[in-house]
């Protein structure tokens, strides 16, 4: 185990490191520089002044922000004696098991190439450029024929490789046990209990104030939420990232919810990011890739189809085409189980749905640009935990076992019961973790779910809805008989209030 | 035949008999035979069977059954035949309750006598307010009349309709006020067709010369004298758009009196959209007929697909998200203004008739300052149900309608809400504290919630994103979510009521991450710059 000391020092540097290439970093020191011509500063205690000149300017809020996302995106470091491989991941059965999916996914995807005899990247002729910077804004209205297509692979095929995990060195048995885990991960991970869960979220409980259960039309207003919409503009005129985290774990009023989480992912959409934003959207319509069309395909199946999402089309080709060229992704791969895969495609290769962690993020921000950013930012904080294979607590794997041990623990009749009728709970649950709930529960209430992920800078949330979701319809469900009866009481859950199930769940339920 | 004989007689406790010239609904020689020998006694009370005749029942008794009559198909039969206590008139029966088109209207209103429980969906002259021309003819006599009673600050308030002119009778006022503003775009609109037919962009006078000479007429009124109407409107080139799109709202008023005024306001509406990206190119300099492409942006019926909109809750948060809550609160505001004062400017030339009520659907289009505009109100609105979402927005909106129409007397008369419905004007505004009539001192707020979720309705508040042939099963669900919802509400109140204020969370406090204090930034400056 490393000590405190070296751990904390290891992680200051490394942070210098990335800051020091950043553009905070120039921006300071062209602050430090003008400020030298300010009649304060004095040559005699030069630094103690610029120090208190940047405290006062607003800049060192910036700084300590910046600090703070990094602390939040990237792991405490490892001994430095590990091989770089483990701040990936830790576990080699992990590790092995997220590579052969992804030589999988390429092999499938090289395959489509042949098939299709379609090369895998071309510089498009000066008149189609043309074309579509000319529809750039309008690019839903394309319709190419994409019928040849298929996405890479769909949520369902994920939840195969997952089952198949195993741990090399544990040996559970052939025949199932009261040892034995019953649902379908077989990899001992550690995951919590719900004591451990109501600590994490304590905010989460009765006892505090809440939107999505205290903004209600029955409760006034004066109760809570005119103060809590008080406390999030205080939190605002600050520009504090902390205060903003720790502010949205009892929910974001829906004016102030663009703004909190620009600020909790630390972006500002300065003109530079702007300008990053053009280098991506010229490179969009000087190549034409492959993952393009899996793009299209993906929006035209997944969001155009949806009754709310479809006015958002054009800018989700927008992000995501700008997205699959962006070589600032891959800073992630650091810190993720995955590897970019080598050459033609850098980056993300989509599966089916991947374009819903996008659209809700449509409903907050406008300007293409910002709404990139904050989409990026969510990605690599986030949602790329959501299809890869690793051990981490947010991890797929992780939230997997969280939830059939939640079920399993807590309502071990229907558990039992689903399992027998040959409905693995897991198998309906997981396109929604996938997915993080988008598409599936309403607007204002996955904003509300996002609120606490982002607020607890966790996924675990997602497992613990999808338990609790279950045993909100427990009665139904013991009543079916069938994979497919069981699946058609959870079809629709556009009608679920997140908090009040989380708040029951973990805070309401006898244990 | 029972319960239709028992009708019959509830029928005969009407005034009919009594009255002088005696007409049942449509065709009054032919009475249906279940009324036996009750039936004669219409000629002026003088047989001797119906002599002692039982006064009218008060309005607000119930009545054993409801005999309807219903013009339509769709939700609207479904919701009139599936309501208890209530039966289709068979073809020459009478009715209590008719659900008619306009046009039966027109042929039968003046013919048809109606006892005094009796109810129809229509008032005599609903065109006042649904024709185009008629509608901008009572905004503009309603504001001058303001402007001479009121001052210019309230006449100010019925500015929510384009500048409009009737063709071709007011052609030289249109010439007048085109020559002021070149450049701008003009909207074409036969006052009498619907659903986007004959609808033309026109930016020069030129194209409206040749509309002149050939008479706005279509082929096949070439020969007749008569030169259809049209409404020449300035056309709202900055319309508030979504993702690139144009969307009008629909919004629902159901009127039950003209005098005095009475309207309910439903919280559920939705915005719809076109499905093409909004632009003004498509108008050259040529006379245009809008493709069928871009008439899909002005046609109010258009619905290319099902899920081209959105509830009208969506919107309200979508624009809450983007414009922060106060300003959508003002633009919802201007949008009861639009419902109230259209309404009081027909107030005095609707014919009054205590049998009639109205269901307005209400067009509204929003521009890029959050400015509602008018575009038109349709009295007899589209209740056919283009997907199941919409099927079931209408089958309840009706449900509620019926509710307040209260042909079984349930109501008190206080009610500020019912259903999905608000009064939000009763002779005055309505406050949304205290109870109907009394004076509320201080802040008044309007009792109106266009738009905002109804929790106790039970209804799915947003549409299911993902494809619709998963929705229609799982609705049975729905009663025990609102047992667990109120649930967790409870535990929530009595916590919020218990004590005096809820736990913030402490923003000043310093977060802790990982050994490292985030406040000692000049940790950082220090290392940034190698002090």
């Amino acid at each position: 185990m490393l000590d405190p000391d070296s751990g904390l020092s290891l992680t200051i540097a490394r942070i210098v490191q990335r800051l020091q290439g950043s553009s905070l970093h120039s921006q300071l020191e062209r602050q430090a520089r003008v400020s030298l011509h300010k009649p304060e500063i004095k040559l005699e205690s030069l630094k103690e002044d610029i120090k208190d000149f940047l405290k006062t300017s607003g800049w060192e809020k910036k700084l300590q922000n910046a600090v703070y996302s990094e602390l939040n995106v990237f792991p405490s470091p490892c001994h430095p004696a590990a091989p770089p491989e483990h701040m990936k991941e830790p576990l080699a059965y992990m590790r092995k098991a997220q590579g052969s999916w992804e030589k999988r996914i390429l092999k499938s995807l090289n395959s489509m190439c042949t098939e299709l005899s379609i090369p895998l990247a071309q510089k498009r002729p000066a008149s189609e450029q043309k074309e579509l910077l000319n529809k750039w804004n309008e690019m839903g209205t394309d319709e190419p024929d994409l019928s040849l297509f298929r996405p890479v692979y769909a949520p369902k095929d994920f939840l195969e490789v997952l089952m198949n995990l195993r741990n090399p060195n544990y040996e559970n048995g052939e025949q199932p046990s009261f040892r034995n885990h019953l649902g379908l991960i077989q990899v001992p991970l550690k995951v919590k209990d719900i004591p451990e869960l109501k600590e994490d979220f304590s905010e989460l409980g009765l006892n505090t104030g809440q939107l999505g259960i205290d903004d209600s039309a029955q409760v006034p207003p004066e109760f809570f939420e005119n103060e809590h919409v008080r406390v999030g503009q205080k939190v605002l005129a600050e520009q504090d990232s902390a205060a903003a985290q720790q502010y949205v774990r009892q929910g974001c009023p829906t004016a102030l919810r663009a703004d909190l989480w620009a600020l909790i992912l630390n972006i500002s959409n300065q003109p530079e990011d702007i300008l990053y934003y053009e280098q991506l959207k010229s490179n969009v319509i000087q190549y034409d890739l492959l993952v393009d069309s899996l793009i299209y395909k993906d929006v035209k199946l997944t969001a155009s189809n949806d009754d709310y999402y479809f006015v958002f089309e054009d800018y989700l080709y927008q992000v995501l085409l700008c997205f699959s060229r962006d070589t600032s992704v891959l800073d992630h791969f650091t810190y993720s189980s995955a590897t970019p895969p080598k050459s033609y495609i850098r980056g993300v290769i989509p599966f089916h749905g991947f374009s819903m962690y996008v659209a809700p993020l449509c409903f907050l921000y406008h300007e293409p640009s910002k709404l990139y950013q904050i989409f990026r930012e969510m990605y690599v904080r986030f949602f790329f935990r959501l299809h890869s294979i690793s051990s981490h607590p947010s991890g797929i794997v992780s939230l997997c076992l969280l939830f059939e041990t939640l079920l399993q623990t807590h309502l071990p009749q229907l558990f039992y019961h689903l399992r027998e009728i040959g409905a693995q709970p897991l198998r309906i649950s997981f396109k929604w973790m996938v997915r993080a709930f988008s598409g599936y529960l309403a607007t204002d209430q996955l904003l509300l779910l996002w609120d606490r992920i982002l607020g607890y800078n966790s996924l675990e949330v997602l497992a613990v809805l999808a338990a609790a979701v279950f045993a909100f319809r427990a009665v139904n469900l013991m009543e079916v008989t069938s994979l497919a009866a069981a699946e058609a009481v959870l079809a629709d859950l556009s009608t679920l209030k997140v908090m009040p199930l989380l708040q029951i769940f973990l805070f309401a339920t006898v244990t | 035949m029972a319960t239709a004989a028992a009708c019959g007689a509830c029928a005969m406790a009407g005034r009919r008999a009594a009255a002088a010239a005696p007409r049942a609904p449509k065709k009054p020689k032919q009475r249906p035979a279940e009324r036996g020998g009750a039936g004669p006694g219409s000629t002026g009370g003088s047989a001797p069977g119906a002599a002692p005749l039982p006064p009218p029942p008060p309005s607000g008794r119930p009545r054993p059954c409801v005999r309807f009559k219903c013009g339509l198909t769709g939700p609207v039969l479904d919701v009139l035949s599936s309501r208890p206590g209530w039966q289709q008139a068979k073809d020459e029966e009478e009715w209590d309750f008719l659900w008619c088109d306009v046009s039966w209207l027109r042929e039968n209103f003046d013919h048809t006598y109606m006892e005094e429980h009796v109810r129809i969906c229509h008032f005599r002259n609903h065109y006042e307010l649904s024709r185009k021309n008629y509608l901008v003819k009572n905004l503009k006599r309603f504001r001058k009349q303001l402007e001479r009673e009121a001052g210019k600050l309230e006449a100010a308030k019925c500015d929510f309709f384009p500048k409009t002119f009737e063709m071709p009778s007011e052609y030289h006022l249109f010439v007048e006020e085109f020559r002021k503003k070149p450049g701008t775009t003009w909207i074409m609109k036969p006052v009498g067709r619907s659903q986007g037919k004959g609808i033309f962009l026109f930016r020069k006078l030129k194209d409206i010369v040749d509309w002149k000479k050939d008479g706005g007429r279509t082929e096949e009124q070439k020969d007749e004298t008569q030169v259809e109407t049209y409404v020449a409107q300035q056309y709202i080139e900055n319309p508030y758009l979504i993702g690139g799109r144009k969307f009008d709202l629909r919004v629902y008023v159901l009127v039950t009196s003209y005098i005095p005024l009475k309207a309910w306001l439903y919280r559920d509406g939705f915005a719809r959209f076109s499905n093409t990206r909004f632009t003004l190119n498509s108008i050259d300099d040529h006379y245009v007929h809008l493709t069928n492409v871009a008439v899909q942006k002005t046609a109010r019926d258009y619905d290319p697909e099902k899920g081209c909109k959105w509830m009208i809750q969506q919107l309200r948060q979508y624009l809450t998200a983007k414009h922060g809550a106060g300003s959508v609160e003002v633009l919802f505001a201007d949008m009861d203004n639009i419902f109230i004062k259209s309404l009081q400017s027909v107030q005095k030339v609707i014919i009054s008739d205590k049998h009639c009520f109205e269901l307005y659907g209400y067009d509204i289009l929003i521009d890029r300052n959050l400015k509602p505009w008018l575009l038109e109100v349709n009295a007899s609105p589209s209740l056919i149900a283009s997907s199941q979402e919409d099927y079931e927005l209408k089958c309840h909106l009706l449900k509620d309608t019926l509710h307040i129409v209260d042909m079984e007397g349930r109501l008190t008369g206080k009610e500020k809400r019912v259903g999905g419905f608000d009064l939000i004007w009763n002779d005055g505004p309505v406050s949304r504290e205290g109870n109907l009539g009394t004076l509320v001192n201080g802040n008044f707020m309007a009792n109106t919630h266009l738009g905002t979720y109804s929790p106790s309705a039970g209804r799915v508040p947003c549409s299911h994103p993902f494809l619709t042939k998963r929705r229609a099963r799982a609705f049975h669900l729905r009663t025990r979510e609102q047992g667990v919802w109120t649930l967790g509400l409870r535990v929530q109140k009595e916590q919020t009521f218990s004590k005096s204020g809820c736990k913030q969370p402490d923003c000043r406090s310093t977060v802790e991450n990982k050994h490292i204090n985030v406040g000692e930034t000049t940790l950082f400056i220090a290392l940034l710059f190698k002090f």
